[in-house]
Order: structure tokens, then sequence, then C-alpha cells
């Protein structure tokens, strides 16, 4: 008996008993909700369009009894009903908009309704901004202190510090103010013994990071590990998880998130910076009760929420929009377009006024050089992108690989030995390493720079000859000894992040996946650039070369190279496409080079579709068994409905509510002995014809409160789900009219129908089930766990991976 | 338009309060700092010439405006003949750089206090709260949850939710305990049976 089908939501609740004591405590259940308020407490004004008007006809009875506080709310780790919800905000504007004719009163209720969402973005990126700036000059402040501290203020980090002091030209970086460990401690910098000093203050801070973020997160805010976006994908697709967007995981995530970067961990902070803005969206909702009763509402809101954190991460507005379009979002509404857009200028020019970087710029990795690039330079750019999406793909397969071991094996049970452990070997590992030692930003920042002639790196070492040079055009030139040291030194730092961060990407402190690629990507392109650039010099009379490349001129720029192997790599792991050369261009601010950056975004998503088809997100989303039907996929096998809707063929029949002829004591039993999350109402057992769908969450609310607050509703009485309930005998006890909470509109399908219309169904809808019919008469039911288990059986995959409801 | 902001600012306990006004705290702080006048200190023209014939480098910094940032008004005293003027500030780079000092300052202390409260917080739920408890029986079931427990002491919260006064301590008491079970329930997703976010 295979009743798997619509198992009810929470864990898996294998025991008849735990299911009984789950009914019992259905109310105090909903005092576990972050998001609602308990039952116990008043709702004020609750509107009354909640269970009533389904299908539009809201009567006058239908006022008269007002729905219970809790109905039409959602159960944990259950899916919404996206249908219920939107028609549910339609019947709440026409409301208004009928109401507001009456008084002026109403009319400026009507207007600030409509002003409500556009205050909402306003405020969701005045506060994504604020705390984009709190976590960027904290982490810039904090990585710095693993390496010294400044006696002009402790609050600056070096930059800052050496600021205000006269340096000279050969030592740009050094200033009397900032003292390393080893000067504070021994008073002098240099030798082996002030070296190892050093080494070992960085990784005591390093460790001591890691370890207080590892703990805060397992003290506070569980929910506040891991990059966010799989489960925001999931959230926005209509799954619920209370908590997942509470305060306290805002709060817990902005302190770690500093934290773990400041660590010298292989992590970035973009993914984790959607989270947060996502996390502000969610609180700021509870302000607009528009937005805070209406799920589907509240996730265009979130939608709006991902593009203004990405906004803010890469200072590109018309990227994040993109990136939210196109990666985190499931429905995109076109008034959720602009919306988006607005909060996140707003998020980006607070950014700007908080001036985190101490020259308005957005980013610490902004380029601002505009050399042409020549057509055979395509060559190495698709070498790149084959790079990315070999490696894209590499590093998918080991770090879920890893990640499975990690969710399987022993390995899990020491969350906070394994944060110490990868710290220790990522310090340790990272310090000798120039390249490695300084933070990933910067490491990027580098690699984009172009050389000019000011620049003080190892990596611009280049023998210079300063009498044939003019202005500040720098002509190609022979790599000096710097170049080939810090060459090897790249090189090295490549092997290093390419592991490292397999096994950094989901541990249990905040972790976001687009900076380490990034800066992969960034190390590779470099190498290729200074290698083609020296081709080009020592060889310029080739043929390849001779056409544009002659002597004396500056036509290969490795910082470009950079560049394409970043968003290369980028592409490669989370296959994102328009939304990624959108971030690209908006971050070197021209448009000359939008034709290299796709050209490596298609190779790298090619060549890494053809290895395998799915984003390093929607790996993650598999591994966790998240109920997420993919909306990208075509279903294209020729299954019908009757192949998978249950009950099947040596089941027992489906388990019905007649309209007018249970009692209550019949339909308690039903609900107690079964776990379905929702039960067909028809006319009679005999003939099957259907009248509407019913929750269970309703259900037991409404016969609970019927049983404490309305006289003479016993075991007996009679469930009438009809408008007018038959005529009873005066001696029967009273009649418990439950019309309020039926839906008289469930979508059907006839079981001939092929599966393919049905998934289509159920991606565009959004349902959460699906009656079945076979000559009228009701057959059976289609639940999304059915279809998503379809589609991993039909994908040859483990079908019982699909954890939650 | 909140019609919700009186019963919601009524209903707020100490666990939705403290992240709340910590929020409130950083948002109020973060907006005064970023319209501060700047303090002179706080801008310059920052000009990096490279070494040029027999002349080393060097880089000069200097509080002037933008409008004045360029080599003429910032390299003083200037190195070279007035011939060569021209040729010498072509090869310098200047940039005219702004920072906000108290921005900063604000911020990173801002940001260790809050690590500080929570890490207090911590120290305190650890160490304090488990000796402040024990002679309370109705908290009894929530130190030994397992995951058969947390069903029964779900039910057993309801009768002294009913009985007691709603006086703020006890209101603050109870949603302290609602938000520890809510951590515990979530450490249980996460961590022990790894359920979510492996």
């Amino acid at each position: 008996m295979d009743q798997k089908g619509y198992r009810r939501g929470s864990f898996q609740s294998n025991t008849s008993d735990e299911d009984m004591l789950e009914i019992a405590g259905a109310s105090v259940d909903l005092s576990m909700a972050d998001d609602d308020p308990p039952l116990d407490r008043e709702m004020g004004g609750f509107s009354t369009y909640n269970g009533g008007g389904m299908n539009g006809k809201s009567t006058m009875m239908d006022f008269l009894e007002e729905p219970l506080p809790g109905v039409g709310t959602y159960e944990d780790f259950n899916t919404i009903d996206w249908v219920r919800e939107k028609s549910r905000d339609r019947d709440r504007h026409r409301e208004i908009t009928n109401r507001s004719k009456e008084s002026t009163w109403a009319l400026l209720h009507s207007v600030s309704d409509a002003f409500s969402g556009w205050l909402l973005m306003l405020f969701i990126g005045l506060l994504a901004g604020s705390l984009a700036g709190l976590i960027d000059i904290s982490a810039h402040w904090m990585t710095d202190l693993k390496e010294g501290v400044c006696l002009a203020g402790f609050w600056f980090n070096h930059e800052h510090c050496c600021w205000k002091s006269n340096t000279t030209f050969t030592d740009r970086d050094k200033c009397p103010e900032w003292k390393s460990w080893s000067q504070l401690i021994l008073g002098y910098g240099e030798g082996a013994f002030a070296y190892i000093l050093n080494y070992f203050m960085y990784v005591v801070w390093a460790l001591m990071f890691s370890l207080l973020a590892v703990l805060l997160v397992k003290g506070f805010a569980p929910y506040a590990c891991g990059s966010g976006i799989p489960e925001i994908k999931t959230i926005l697709s209509g799954f619920i998880i209370r908590g997942y967007l509470g305060k306290w995981t805002l709060v817990i995530k902005t302190i770690t998130l500093v934290l773990a970067v400041s660590s010298g961990l292989s992590l970035g902070k973009e993914g984790p910076l959607v989270h947060v803005a996502c996390c502000c969206g969610n609180i700021l909702c509870h302000l607009f009760t528009k937005y805070r009763k209406n799920e589907a509402k509240r996730r265009e809101v979130l939608s709006a929420a991902a593009a203004a954190g990405v906004s803010v991460a890469f200072g590109a507005p018309i990227g994040g929009v993109l990136f939210s379009l196109e990666e985190v979002s499931y429905y995109f509404p076109l008034k959720t377009l602009w919306r988006s857009f607005f909060a996140a200028l707003v998020a980006a020019f607070t950014l700007r006024s908080i001036n985190p970087f101490g020259n308005s710029r957005l980013v610490l990795f902004y380029v601002e050089f505009h050399m042409p690039w020549h057509l055979l330079e395509l060559v190495p750019f698709i070498l790149l992108g084959i790079f990315g999406g070999l490696w894209g793909a590499f590093f998918i397969r080991s770090n879920i690989a890893w990640c499975r071991r990690r969710k399987t094996t022993r390995l899990g049970k020491y969350p906070v030995l394994e944060v110490f452990v990868v710290t220790a070997i990522t310090a340790i590992l990272a310090f000798p390493n120039e390249y490695t030692r300084m933070s990933t930003s910067e490491l990027i920042s580098e690699l984009f720079n172009d050389c000019g002639i000011l620049d003080s790196s190892k990596l611009c070492e280049y023998v210079n000859d300063f009498n044939s040079t003019k202005g500040d055009d720098l002509p190609d030139r022979a790599a000096g000894p710097g170049v080939y040291t810090a060459m090897w030194q790249l090189a090295l730092a490549l092997i290093m992040k390419v592991f490292i961060t397999i096994f950094t990407f989901g541990m249990k402190v905040p972790s976001g996946l687009f900076i380490p690629s990034m800066a992969v990507g960034a190390i590779a392109g470099r190498l290729l650039g200074v290698a083609v650039e020296q081709l080009a010099f020592y060889h310029h009379d080739w043929a390849i070369f001779s056409g544009w490349c002659s002597q004396g001129a500056d036509c290969i720029t490795p910082g470009l190279y950079a560049m394409v192997g970043a968003a290369a790599c980028l592409g490669g792991v989370t296959r994102m496409t328009v939304s990624l050369v959108v971030i690209m261009f908006e971050l070197t601010g021209g448009l000359e080079y939008i034709v290299p950056l796709m050209a490596a975004a298609m190779t790298s998503k090619w060549v890494a579709d053809a290895i395998g088809r799915e984003g390093i997100y929607d790996a993650h989303i598999r591994l966790n068994g998240y109920p997420f039907l993919e909306a990208k996929e075509e279903f294209s096998h020729k299954t019908r409905a009757m192949d998978v809707m249950r009950p099947r063929k040596n089941d027992p029949p489906l388990t019905v509510i007649t309209q007018d002829s249970m009692t209550v004591e019949d339909v308690e039993t039903i609900v107690t002995k079964t776990t379905y999350s929702g039960y067909p109402v028809v006319v009679s057992r005999a003939s099957q014809r259907l009248v509407g769908f019913v929750l269970r969450r309703d259900l037991i609310i409404s016969i609970e409160n019927a049983r404490k607050k309305q006289d003479g509703i016993v075991s007996t009485s009679i469930i009438c789900f009809t408008d007018y309930c038959p005529p009873l005998p005066p001696s029967s006890p009273s009649v418990l009219k439950l019309r309020s909470i039926l839906d008289l509109s469930p979508f059907t399908v006839t079981d001939e129908t092929p599966m393919e219309i049905v998934v289509d169904i159920f991606r565009k809808l959004g349902l959460r089930q699906c009656l079945v019919t076979h000559n009228g008469k009701l057959l059976g039911i289609i639940t999304k766990k059915d279809v998503l288990k379809h589609i991993a059986q039909m994908a040859n995959q483990d079908p019982e991976s699909i954890l939650f409801n | 338009l909140f019609p919700q902001a009186p019963t919601m600012f009524a209903q707020c306990s100490r666990n939705s309060v403290s992240p709340m006004v910590l929020l409130v705290l950083l948002v109020c702080l973060l907006c005064p700092p970023a319209q501060a006048s700047k303090s002179s200190e706080d801008i310059r023209c920052k000009c990096i010439c490279p070494p040029y014939r027999n002349i080393s480098g060097h880089i000069y910094n200097k509080n002037v405006s933008q409008k004045d940032c360029n080599c003429l008004h910032v390299v003083e005293p200037m190195p070279v003949p007035g011939n060569d003027v021209e040729a010498y500030c072509l090869l310098c780079e200047c940039k005219y750089e702004e920072r906000s000092t108290t921005t900063i300052k604000v911020i990173i202390i801002i940001y260790l206090s809050v690590v500080g409260a929570l890490l207090l917080y911590m120290a305190f739920l650890v160490l304090v709260d488990p000796l402040i408890r024990k002679p309370d029986p109705y908290t009894q079931p929530l130190h030994n949850e397992e995951e058969s427990e947390d069903t029964r002491s779900l039910a057993a919260v309801p009768t002294p939710a009913g009985a007691r006064a709603n006086t703020v301590l006890e209101r603050v008491e109870g949603a302290q305990q609602r938000w520890k079970r809510q951590v515990q329930e979530q450490r249980k997703t996460v961590f022990d049976r790894h359920k979510m976010l492996s």
C-alpha cells in the first residue's frame, strides 16, 4: 500500500503515532512559525477574503462567517497553492477598488495600497545597501587584521592607515603607522623569526575567526550556513521553509559572513549577500498587510530583493535583475521587473553613499581600461571558455561527491572540527604564497589590472625602457624576472584554489562561490595572457602577429584575458548566460569587451553542459531533495496521467469525503487514519462526481474550532459542504457547514492526458495536486511529489531521493 | 497603510526585539555617517610620478578640491625646469580620493559590539541559563529533547501558556523558550538529520 503520494509535510513521519500527536498538536504547531504569529494572539483586522469567495461568488454568507485564523496558512516544508494565493490577491484588490468609491478614506487606502509596493522596494534597497556596506567595510578591516594592526586607530585597515602618511615611491605599501604582528611583538619586521611569528599569528587569527563563525551559526541560526541560493530558489518556486528568512538568520548570516571571509577561506560573499537581501525583503514584508498575508505576493518581493542583493555585490543593477530573472526566480511577472530594478538601484545608491572603498566605486575590482582587442585573440578566449567549462564540470562533480559524503557518513557529525581542519589547511598553505595570502577580491583586482607605468607589483615588473616611452601608453615589453616569479606563484595558487574550494563550499559557515570561481578563471586567464603577450613580443614577425602586433605597439592586454577567464569559469560553474555577461560588462564599464565575454561564456556553457546537465545550484537542490520542479527542461517521455496517478491498480480506492452524508466522527477517522494533505469531495460514493477539494489543515482547524465554539456540534453531526444542506429531522444534532473551506475549482485532467501536458500544467500554474477523472468520474490524484518522482524515474535517478512534500 | 503596526509592536518579545533592535540600530547609525560632513583630513589628491631621467619617483599628496586635482597644482616643488614640466606631468597620474573616517569607525565599532553581544548571550545561554532554569519543572522536558520528545514538549507547553499571567517578563520567557525550540529544530534538520543545507 503505497501512500507516499501525498505524505504530510514535516519530517518523514513513518509511524502513525506521530501522526496522531501531530493532529492533536495542530494548533500548537502553528506557534512554531517564525513568520506567522501564533494562534493565541489576536489578529487585528483579519481580512475576510481568505477562505471564501474561491470562485468569485462571495455571498453574504461568506462575510457573516469570518474565516478562522490559521485557515489558509501553510505548514512548514510544504508547497503553497499559487492559484489560491493569486486569486486571493485579486479578490482583495477588487474589494479595495470597489470600496474606494465610497469614501475619501477608502480612496486614500486604495492609493496607499498601490504605493505600498514601491515603498517596500525603497526600504529593501536601503536596508540591503546598508548591510552590504557594513559587510564590505568590516570584511576589509578584519582581513587585514590577520597581518597587523594600525596604531593610528585600530579600526583602520592597511590602506586607510597609510592614507595620511608620506610614502615613498619605491615602498608604496609600507608606512610607519601600520605595524605587522612581528613588528608589534618583537619590535622588528625582518628575519626568519619575524616571518615565523607572522605566519603563526596569521594562522591563529584565521582559526579564531572561522571557529567563532561556526559556533555562532550552530548556536543561534543553523539555517545561516551555506550559500543560500539553492534554498532561495526552492522557496521562490513555492516551498515554505520557516525561519530561513528570519531575523536571527539575517543577523547571524551578516556577522558570520564577515568572519568567514576574513578567515582566509576560499569563499566569497555574493551568494550569502543574496540570502541577506532576501531576509531583509521577508522581514520588511511584515510591515505591509498586502505582502504579509499573501505568499505569492511575498515571493515577488523576494525576487526583487534577490536582484538588490546581486546588485550590491557586484555594483551591477541590471546584472542583478537579470540574475534574479534567470537563476533565482520561478515566476517573474513583468511588473516585478521594474520594481526589481528600482530596488537594485536604491541598494546600489545606498552602498555608494556609504562609500566602502574610498573612491566611489562599488566593487573592489572595477576596471577602467578600454584597450582594443583583435579578432585573432578569440582563439585564446575560446580556449579559456573550454577551460572554464571543464573546470566547472569537474568542480560540480567533486563538490557534490564531497557533500554527499558529508551528508551520509560520519564526516557530517563533526561540523566544527571540519571547519577547523579546513581553515587550518587553507591558512597554512596560503601564507607562504603572496598571491594566496591576500584576500581573493584583492587578487582578482590585481589580476584584472592592466599594468601601467606606476604599478609596483611583481606582476608588472617588465623590462622598461624609459627613454622610449611617451606618455602613459606602454608597449608590449619583455617580461622581467618579477613576472616569471609571479607566473609560477600564480600557477601554484591556481592549483591550490582549484582543490581547496571543493572542500570549502558547503561547509557550515556562509560560503559563496562567485569569487573563488572568478579567481580560478582570472589566474588562468592572466597566465594565458602573459604567455600570448610574450609570444607576440618575441615572435612579432610570425604571420599571425605581424599584421596587427608590430614591435612597439600595445596589442595584448593580459588583464582582459583575466576578465574573460573569470567569466568563463563562473559561467561553467553556475551556467549563467545573459546575467553573467551583463555583470561582467557592468564591472568593466564598457561595451568593447562584450564579444570576447560572450564567446567565452557560451563556449564554457556548451562544454560544461556536454559533460553534466546541471549547474551547481540545481545539483545542490537535487542533492538535498528539495521539491523543485525544473522549469527549463522539457519532459519528453510518452507516459500518460494514468501511469503516474495514485491510487495505482492494486491500491485501495481513493479516499474521498462526500458532500453531505458524512459525520464529524467519520471525517475525523479518515483524517487520523491517513496522512494525505487534502481530500477530494464528491457528491456520493456511488456516483464519484467531483464537487471540490478540501485541505487537511483547514479541515482539522475548522472541526476543532467548531467543536469548541459552535453549539450542538457533536460526533454525529453531519458535515455539509454545499450551500443548501439537506433537511434533517428536528431531533438530529445541528449541521456543520464547511462550505467556506472547500475549493470549488480544483484542476482536473483526464486519465489519457499525456504527462508532458500534466508537467506543463504543474509548472505554469504552480499546482500542488491535480485530480484525474475518467469519463467524468473521479479516478485518482497526482501530486507534485508524484510528478517529481516520475521525472526522476524517467531520468534514471533515484525517485526516493525526493524527500520533502 | 499600517493597520497591524500597533498590534505588531505590542507583541514584540525579547527574542524578536533583540535582532530588531540590532537592525534598527544598524540602519540609524549608518545614516548619519553617510551624510557626515567631510573633515579636511578625509579628502586628498594623490599624484604618483615615476622616475624621470635622473629624478627618482615620488608621491605627492595635497588637500585640494576635485577641480584642482592635477599635476600643476599638486606637485610642489616642481623638480624639473619650466620647459620640461609638461613632459613630466604627462607621466604623472593624479587621482582624487575621499573617504569618511567617521563611517569606518562607527561601522567597525557597531560590528564589534554586535559580535561581543552575541558572544555574551551565547555564554549566558550555555553557562548561566541552565543554572537559573533548573528548579523550573515545566522546562525539564525541554532539556531532554530527543527526537521523540519534541512533540510531547510541544503538547506540554500550551497548558502553562493558557494559565500564565500576561506580564512582560513571562511573555518574554515564553518567547525565549519558543525561540530556543525553533533553533533546536533547525539544528536537528541541518546538523543531525542532514535534511537541508548539506
